[in-house]
């Protein structure tokens, strides 16, 4: 038995990397401490994709990666508007390789953002992110807001390493010296350990970030006494709480990008940090979901200038998200083959969008059988990042991390299916193949 | 008669811990359930583990009822899967982002039999 020490975790956005495992026989038998229950399920495993397939007569036929890399790259080659999604739960690395199959190819190239913190992103280009890596969060901030986010089941470390339960240089004492709102719909676990819960009406998220903003510019007069379900008294002791800050930060989730205003939310919560600079320091966070969401925003933007929804097929980047995102390439019928890696849309899709994907070739390149498997026409098992291969993601902080290799793979990398598929497409390509 | 709540869907530390075993009977029992309030659950007559049939203008699914406290009345939250987003429209008004809260829902007790994660994903293929 070995053990290992600063292992990374490759589940959420968290990327915590202080976790020790136990190793035996080239199998992880203990997580020691460190992990969530999410992150210590991830490193414990689950069961595989045991072999490649392609799908005949709706049956998935077990083949060898050979015959499996050449039935994509056909797929892909001969595809007028392919899609490449995903990208998410794999290391930079590999996403690099996707960009390059995306130019050879002329596809879309797109990532988890789009229905994750896509918002989020076209909000930062309007106006900007005042924010900070998670250990000045953790160094410095004595009020905490988590807006729209259930860290408590979805991130569950967040608070523990970064935030409201975290001692830090400057916040030794812990959660006794800071304090704690949160803003939802439903009462949560992360609600429940609030000083200040603001339970508002569905989708009136915007309405709250305004009469905020209003107060803490010194326009208190102008806000009703309910705003969006929430009080006048709750909204004045929450700015009187945000003014009160040595150091605020905000973190926020899909309870607001993935309602009514969409961006707009975001916009206006950029806003709100703004309007607490009047007073105090004050930060805002989205909570990224995936560990690798933010490092597939970072290669597409450093390969292709823009960070999601890119169309390749003019020879040169184009960026339009609503057009070009997968979901609405989907509903469109516009693409004609799709290659899916790190990701599930067949889960976390519309079902709307998940009937076009189901018609058109998929290839699916995953450790794990999920619902997309169900109806992919070639599925690649792959090793899993983070345990059985290395390479860097980025947290949701944008804070570059290694993840590391714990025990060996039977499986090949994504980044080295990827390559082994663009060698074929421009391989077809030279023998004059479309 | 159908109930009409506001529907949302969002994680779990269960479905979280499932996010790569999306094939297991775990998840299928976590994700595929709706959670509302007592007032809500009574209005319908269902008791928790029954089924009810969720229905929007995009698609229809039947999943088990759960009793959440946390659910504010006319709010039916539902774990992010399959499940909920059957439910869910793929227009992004132009946003690039589905509305996958807020939707108008209608509930409504059932006792067909809710559909495992092969089943449902079947229903997309034809």
């Amino acid at each position: 038995m070995v053990e290992v020490t600063d292992v990374v975790c490759s589940l959420c956005g968290c990327v915590c990397d202080d976790i020790v495992v136990e190793v035996e026989d080239n199998k992880v038998t203990k997580v020691k401490r460190g992990a969530c229950s999410v992150g210590k399920s991830k490193l414990m495993g689950h069961n595989r994709i045991k072999s490649p397939a392609i799908r005949v007569n709706g049956e998935l036929k077990d083949c060898s990666y050979d015959e499996a890399i050449k039935k994509a790259a056909e797929i892909l080659a001969a595809s007028r508007r392919p899609l490449l999604y995903g990208w998410s739960s794999t290391v930079c690395e590999a996403d690099k390789v996707g960009v390059e199959l995306a130019e050879e190819l002329g596809a879309v190239m797109d990532n988890t953002a789009s229905v994750c913190h896509g918002p989020s992103v076209l909000a930062i280009q309007d106006v900007g992110l005042p924010s900070c890596t998670l250990g000045e969060v953790k160094n410095r901030a004595d009020v905490i807001i988590y807006w729209g986010a259930n860290p408590a089941e979805a991130h569950a470390n967040h608070m523990k390493r970064y935030s409201y339960v975290s001692k830090g240089f400057w916040t030794e004492e812990g959660k006794k010296a800071k304090k704690l709102v949160v803003v939802d719909v439903r009462a949560t676990k992360t609600s429940k350990m609030a000083d200040v819960f603001l339970q508002l009406d569905q989708g009136k998220d915007y309405l709250i970030f305004s009469a905020l903003r209003a107060i803490l510019y010194g326009h208190e007069d102008v806000v009703p006494d309910e705003v969006g379900g929430v009080s006048k008294k709750d909204l004045l002791e929450t700015a009187e709480m945000m003014k009160g800050a040595k150091f605020g930060a905000t973190f926020f989730g899909m309870g607001v990008t993935h309602t009514g205003a969409r961006h707009n939310n975001i916009v206006n919560a950029i806003q709100l940090t703004r309007a607490a600079h009047t007073h105090t320091k004050f930060t805002i966070t989205p909570m990224r979901g995936h560990y690798n969401v933010a490092g597939i925003n970072q290669v597409c933007t450093w390969e292709t200038g823009f960070p999601f929804a890119v169309d390749l097929t003019r020879g040169y980047a184009w960026y339009n998200p609503g057009e070009l995102s997968a979901t609405d390439l989907l509903i469109r019928q516009e693409c004609d083959a799709a290659l899916i890696i790190a990701s599930d849309p067949g889960a976390h899709f519309p079902g709307e969008s998940i009937k076009h994907l189901a018609k058109i070739p998929v290839i699916q390149i995953d450790p794990f059988p999920n619902p997309t498997t169900e109806f992919a026409d070639v599925v690649f098992p792959a090793a899993v990042s983070g345990v059985e291969a290395e390479g860097n993601v980025y947290r949701m902080d944008n804070i570059p991390i290694r993840l590391r290799k714990l025990i060996d793979s039977e499986y090949p990398e994504d980044e080295e299916i990827l390559k082994r598929i663009l060698d074929e497409v421009r391989a077809i390509k030279e023998k004059g193949g479309k | 008669m159908g109930t009409k709540v506001n529907l949302i869907s969002g994680r779990t530390t269960v479905q979280g811990r499932n996010l790569d075993s999306k094939m297991s009977e775990e998840y299928f029992e976590e994700v595929a359930r709706c959670d509302l309030n007592k007032a809500d659950m009574d209005k319908l007559g269902v008791a928790a583990d029954e089924s009810v049939k969720v229905k929007t203008s995009y698609g229809e699914v039947i999943v088990k009822a759960k009793e959440d406290a946390g659910t504010p009345e006319g709010i039916a939250f539902m774990p992010m899967g399959p499940w909920a987003n059957a439910l869910v429209s793929g227009d992004t008004h132009g946003a690039g982002m589905p509305s996958y809260k807020g939707i108008d829902a209608e509930i409504e007790k059932t006792g067909d039999k809710v559909l495992h994660v092969k089943e449902l994903m079947q229903t997309y293929m034809g």
